[in-house]
């Protein structure tokens, strides 16, 4: 077995150091180290810990959340065209942050935001489970969550539709991109104990997820309680994507690609891909929003849109591979 | 020892009982053929005498709870599901994960890969495999899990004539060595051949239980098949071969 989590874990340390050290403050290495660690220099001080450090922290923990609750919904539902945003949390928090960001209450009040978009991301599981049954399979998941994305989208069309000020409307279609820029530690505050709890939810699911491999039956069979295995994952996605949308927006393509190229390189068992796509989630999360600092400094480059930009080509790339190797 | 006692086992789908009031113990030592017609309600009565379909009547597995049902009793399902590629090794110890954990090394999946004759396999993608042998696999699997009973449905559905006797002695084997076996079977003559005992199941009800020249008669044959046979001992076993229809 190849060491694919401490190869991961070292990614990701790079990255997370780079993460901090590259912004247009222009710092030197020494400087920026000095102010994080000791509180040397009051301006440095104040671009590492309340600047660099959250969008760091940030970018680590919702590339981590998208990546492992990506892996986990493939797992479950057996299907490798899964990611996170299927059961309808996604598009539910991004609609409580557009329904903020619409009234105002955003502007007021800058935690507003996140809450709103984490009470969307709650409303959806209680619909989600209402819908799907709390025992139910995952076709009546998959179902309820398309039905659900799909009425939450036509509710936030309707709000752009209807909004009266341009300006509101042209937020929320850049929050809509994603982003990690200008986050504060109250961010982190807010969000870290749910994705953390959901996370932790998750990295539970890996024997039953291994088990799924045989079906339904067969897991059950060996022991696997199953609504609970689902209950888990619901919850465990809704508590961690939904903070991660709170606070980062609505960030695509990472919770698909992620699980997928990773996949060979963990012998494809389920369990063992559940914390290799958290690191890699990470890794790719945190080196798309270096990318957004490097590639165009002046222009605030969206994360979701360069995710999105860069993963898409680079997913038809690994169906291009898969078809020459099936055919 | 009893391995599975059934009370009144009922199991309805919609109004129609597709398992009606079926009552029956299985005992260790016992190779047991699930014999009947599509639609007899095989499947659904291993199904729900695992517990995996609600249904009433008593089901002495279906009373465990999940993690101790898996250390009673095996399950080979129908359908042959492998979802990721993953090796043949890691498919196999799957079985091994109700009594710890999933561990390729685990001596059992060694003993199951040798008994279905798969130790060349061991590392192959199980996925990139043929469909006769992801089932012997999958049969493999169910083995590692060492359980005194193992339920099979439709264990040799598509096997080669080497593999479907390989996998009928193993079965027998491990009857032999004092766990049960219950495999549901659509060729009699294989039946009749390798198991202890044979159940037939007619339109969710059991019509006839015992040993298999006193099931396979000329009259159960007619009324539940709809066929004649032919029988035979010979001195290497009993022979039973379907000749034609009777309606």
């Amino acid at each position: 077995m190849k060491p694919v989590l401490p190869a991961l874990a070292l990614l990701v340390a790079a990255l997370f150091a780079a993460s901090l050290l590259i912004g247009p403050a222009g710092l030197g290495l020494g400087d920026s180290l000095r102010a994080l660690f000791r509180g040397d220099g009051d301006a440095v001080v104040l671009v590492m810990r309340e600047i660099r450090l959250p969008r760091a922290i940030l970018g680590l923990l919702a590339g981590a959340v998208l990546g492992l609750s990506g892996a986990a919904m493939q797992g479950y539902l057996r299907n490798p065209l899964a990611e996170p945003g299927l059961i309808g949390v996604s598009s539910s928090a991004a609609l409580g942050a557009v329904l903020a960001l619409q009234t105002g209450l955003a502007a007021a009040l800058p935690l507003a935001l996140p809450l709103s978009a984490l009470t969307g991301a709650g409303l959806s599981v209680l619909l989600i489970l209402l819908l799907a049954g709390p025992r139910g399979g995952a076709l009546a998941l998959i179902l309820a969550g398309i039905a659900l994305s799909a009425l939450t989208s036509a509710l936030t069309s309707l709000v752009l539709n209807l909004s009266p000020n341009p300006f509101a409307a042209m937020e929320i279609v850049y929050w809509m991109m994603g982003s990690l820029a200008d986050r504060s530690m109250t961010h982190v505050w807010l969000a870290a104990p749910f994705m953390a709890a959901g996370m932790a939810a998750l990295l539970t699911l890996g024997r039953g997820l291994d088990a799924l491999t045989l079906g339904e039956d067969a897991a059950q069979s060996l022991g696997v309680n199953l609504p609970r295995l689902r209950l888990t994952l619901i919850l465990g996605t809704a508590a961690s994507v939904g903070a991660a949308v709170a606070v980062a927006g609505a960030v695509g393509f990472v919770g698909l690609v992620v699980p997928h190229l990773l996949r060979p390189l963990v012998g494809a068992r389920p369990s063992r891909l559940l914390p290799a796509s958290a690191l890699g989630g990470a890794a790719m999360l945190l080196a798309a929003d270096i990318a957004t600092r490097l590639v165009a400094p002046d222009q605030d480059l969206k994360l979701g849109v360069l995710t999105a930009l860069v993963g898409a080509p680079f997913f038809l790339h690994l169906i291009w591979r898969m078809r020459r190797v099936e055919a | 020892m009893t391995l599975l006692s059934l009370e009144n086992l009922t199991i309805r789908r919609g109004a129609c009982p597709v398992v009606d009031d079926v009552s029956l113990t299985i005992g260790a030592g016992e190779f047991i053929g699930l014999l009947g017609p599509n639609g007899a309600g095989k499947t659904s009565l291993l199904r729900g005498a695992l517990g995996l379909l609600p249904g009433t009547g008593h089901s002495s597995l279906a009373a465990l709870p999940p993690l101790a049902r898996a250390k009673a009793a095996a399950f080979l399902p129908q359908g042959r599901e492998i979802a990721w590629p993953v090796s043949v090794e890691v498919l196999v110890a799957l079985g091994r994960s109700p009594h710890g954990t999933a561990d390729p090394a685990d001596p059992a999946v060694t003993r199951a890969l040798v008994r279905m004759g798969l130790t060349s396999f061991r590392d192959r993608s199980a996925t990139a495999l043929s469909g006769g042998e992801q089932a012997r696999v999958l049969i493999a699997r169910a083995l590692a899990q060492e359980t005194p009973l193992l339920l099979a449905d439709e264990p040799v559905a598509g096997l080669d004539p080497e593999a479907q006797i390989r996998t009928m002695q193993v079965f027998a084997d491990l009857a032999a060595e004092g766990r049960g076996v219950v495999a549901s079977i659509h060729d009699l003559g294989l039946a009749a051949r390798h198991c202890s005992r044979l159940i037939l199941m007619h339109r969710g009800r059991l019509v006839a239980d015992g040993p298999p020249r006193a099931v396979l008669t000329d009259e159960t044959l007619a009324e539940v098949f709809g066929i004649r046979g032919f029988h035979a001992e010979t001195e290497d076993g009993p022979v039973f071969q379907p000749m034609g229809l009777v309606r």
